[in-house]
């Protein structure tokens, strides 16, 4: 689960990593009365989980009630969007901050490393930019230090990635302090990542997280009863929240841009499956994996979702049952197309494994044909989509 | 022959008196695998369906002689079934449970002795056919042969065996090594222990986005660590960046874990990569005419 800025720099304060003052705004009205209360030069920021959102407008600046109507206006229900991600995402809330004076731009974070099995902390005095490019430009300018969960952190190795990453000496003593802060809030949190970027010295010489990206490992969730609240301010997908509803988990549903619905048994099938509709020249509309075992009321509620997409022109489901049963599927299958208007003839599916016979016969009795490969499946669901 | 285990291996279900734990149970047990007992804290002394019960791994190992656990733990105790196998002597821990939070994972992993091999979660398990199968997948579609699989994904899997059995390709070993983030046995343990296995005579590779673990196998072929020949599937190749895809370890982070990376890697080091799950059996049938690279 990814948090929004505001909530990620509220994790931070609490934490005691220093953070910039602001507010956050859902309105313009909401926007007006927190420069009321504070007039101060200020940075309004769209908040929104998408990259990108400099380039697109969505950060600007404001110093009193007067001048942030019209920053606010602009932002608050600007869909911001870039290149991997066209569809884009609604800011619904705007973060105002104090602005800062900055000095000197920095990188820190910790993620999981999956290569080492530890978690991991990455930093570097080139902040303030994408830090794959510094890796690419200059990866001697980032240390990284994997670190043992055994004993966890200590001042020595804060230290130790300081002088590493040539971070400024007259700031190191603070670097150590919101490392070790940083570190435990990673634990406390059920983190997957905390990344500052960039980490700013200011021209008073304070360090302050100018940013604050947090992802929050899923699976540790229900261990966080805290942050349910912060699940649907992030939440844009209605659909995917409907696949919650049905019973399936928070990651069996994933809206993509095109128009070919796709329904499997199995995340690498599923994905398979979305590279073959690729390969046969269509776009999958989406990811849906309906697990293991999937029962009649599951597939019916899966379509239903699927087919509800305004941008849907067709669905392969794409089905091989190990502990899945053909007839089950194909019991729900008939069940969706019966309770909801959309045509057999714009649907593809390929039913392989266990109960493969009784479940064509259902099939069958509804004038439905199954296909055999998953390939051919995805070329006819592909050329029913094609206008 | 087979690698990590074979038909004398012994099995204890941790989890067994749940729905997963008896329903998988009874289905190994069917297969022929020597399912010996279960565990379940709590529950020792009772029998369920001809299974005995102890409340610990060590009771359950100490009176089986059991050298193999599979875990059907929920969740949020998963990561402690781990350890306790671990803990209690077992050699062999296959943890299916999908959905175990990365750090207790990242725990379990720094305290599991070397001599300890865990599979991993979030994975169906693996399979010798004729000889054992220790997980959920469903036996009918294997056939025992001379091609060893290590995969991924699970439904994929089936998919893909489904291919090489009806192409007359038998394998020796499957083992599924899990969809998470932070796993027991990776890609190149797998290759490491198939090189030894004189029955294997070609593996298939089935990768998936999300971390480096297939760029680490082709790593090892490149050394000459594993000289035999390798088919491999890379799934994905269309998942946008940015979005798990279904298992938590699928995932490509800005440059990181793309499927075309990993198509790169092991292109460049002589594996060919099929477009698609129908193509491997004819590349793994070519694969085979070659001599080995020795």
């Amino acid at each position: 689960m990814r948090l929004l800025e505001y909530q990620g720099k509220e994790l931070f304060a609490k934490a005691g990593i220093p953070v910039p003052s602001g507010r956050v705004a859902a309105t313009v009205a909401e926007a007006e009365q927190i420069m009321r209360d504070n007039p101060a030069p200020s940075v309004v920021k769209a908040q929104v989980l998408i990259g990108g959102r400099g380039k697109a407008g969505g950060i600007k600046s404001a110093s009193n009630a007067d001048d942030v109507r019209e920053p606010a206006q602009a932002i608050l229900g600007m869909r911001i969007a870039n290149a991997q991600n066209p569809a884009g995402e609604i800011a619904k809330r705007v973060w105002i901050e104090q602005r800062l004076d900055i000095a000197k731009e920095m990188y820190l974070s910790i993620t999981v490393d999956r290569a080492s099995k530890r978690p991991i902390i990455i930093a570097s005095s080139m902040g303030g930019m994408d830090i794959e490019e510094v890796a690419a430009m200059n990866p001697g300018a980032i240390a990284k230090y994997p670190i043992n969960p055994a004993g966890g952190y200590w001042p020595f190795i804060g230290r130790r990635v300081a002088k590493e990453a040539s971070i400024p000496p007259e700031v190191t003593s603070q670097f150590v302090s919101i490392l070790g802060k940083l570190y435990a809030l990673f634990f406390d949190a059920g983190a997957m990542l905390l990344e500052i970027n960039p980490l700013a010295i200011t021209k008073d010489g304070r360090l302050v997280a100018s940013d604050a990206k947090v992802e929050i490992d899923d699976n540790a969730l229900f261990r966080h009863p805290e942050f349910e609240a912060w699940k649907s301010a992030a939440e844009d997908d209605e659909l995917k929240a409907r696949a919650v509803k049905a019973g399936l988990g928070e990651n069996n549903y994933v809206g993509l841009s095109g128009d070919v619905g796709i329904i499997g048994n199995g995340a690498g099938l599923v994905m398979a499956t979305l590279d073959a509709v690729t390969a046969s020249g269509g776009k999958p509309a989406n990811f849906l994996d309906v697990g293991g075992g999937a029962k009649a009321d599951l597939m019916r509620d899966a379509v239903a979702i699927v087919t509800a997409n305004p941008r849907v022109k067709s669905v392969f489901i794409n089905i091989f049952g190990g502990i899945t049963r053909g007839d089950e599927v194909a019991k729900g299958l008939v069940a969706a197309l019966d309770g909801g208007n959309w045509s057999k003839d714009r649907l593809v599916i390929r039913l392989t494994g266990t109960n493969e016979r009784e479940g064509r016969e259902v099939l069958g009795k509804n004038g439905i044909t199954a296909v055999e490969t998953m390939n051919e499946g995805a070329r006819r669901a592909v050329a029913i989509a094609k206008p | 022959m087979s690698i990590f285990m074979n038909r004398s291996s012994v099995v204890i279900v941790q989890g067994i008196t749940g729905r997963e734990g008896l329903y998988h149970a009874n289905r190994m047990r069917a297969y022929g695998t020597k399912v010996a007992c279960g565990v379940t804290p709590g529950k020792g002394g009772q029998t369920v369906e001809g299974f005995a019960v102890f409340d610990t791994v060590g009771e359950a190992r100490r009176t089986t002689s059991a050298n193999v656990s599979i875990i059907f733990v929920p969740p949020p105790f998963a990561a402690d079934a781990i350890m306790e196998a671990a803990d209690a002597g077992i050699e062999l821990i296959v943890c299916i449970t999908e959905g175990i939070p990365v750090h207790d994972m990242l725990k379990a992993v720094s305290v599991l002795p070397a001599n300890v091999r865990l599979i991993g979660p979030n994975c169906p398990g693996l399979v010798s056919p004729g000889e054992s199968l220790v997980g959920i997948m469903p036996g009918h579609v294997f056939s025992p042969g001379n091609v060893g699989l290590v995969s991924r994904s699970g439904t994929l899997t089936y998919e893909i065996v489904d291919q090489l059995t009806r192409a007359g390709i038998g394998q020796t070993t499957c083992v599924g090594i899990g969809g998470d983030p932070i796993i027991g046995t990776v890609f190149t343990d797998c290759l490491q222990a198939f090189e030894k296995d004189a029955q294997t005579h070609a593996v298939v590779l089935v990768g998936e986005i999300g971390g480096t673990d297939e760029e680490d196998a082709a790593a090892l072929i490149a050394r000459g660590q594993f000289t035999k020949p390798v088919v491999a599937f890379i799934g994905g190749r269309s998942a946008p960046e940015g979005k798990r895809m279904g298992h938590a370890g699928a995932i490509v982070s800005g440059s990181s874990g793309t499927a075309q990376a990993k198509v790169d890697a092991f292109k460049k080091v002589g594996v060919p990569v099929a477009d698609s799950p129908a193509q491997i059996p004819d590349l793994v049938h070519s694969a085979l005419e070659q001599p080995a690279r020795r």
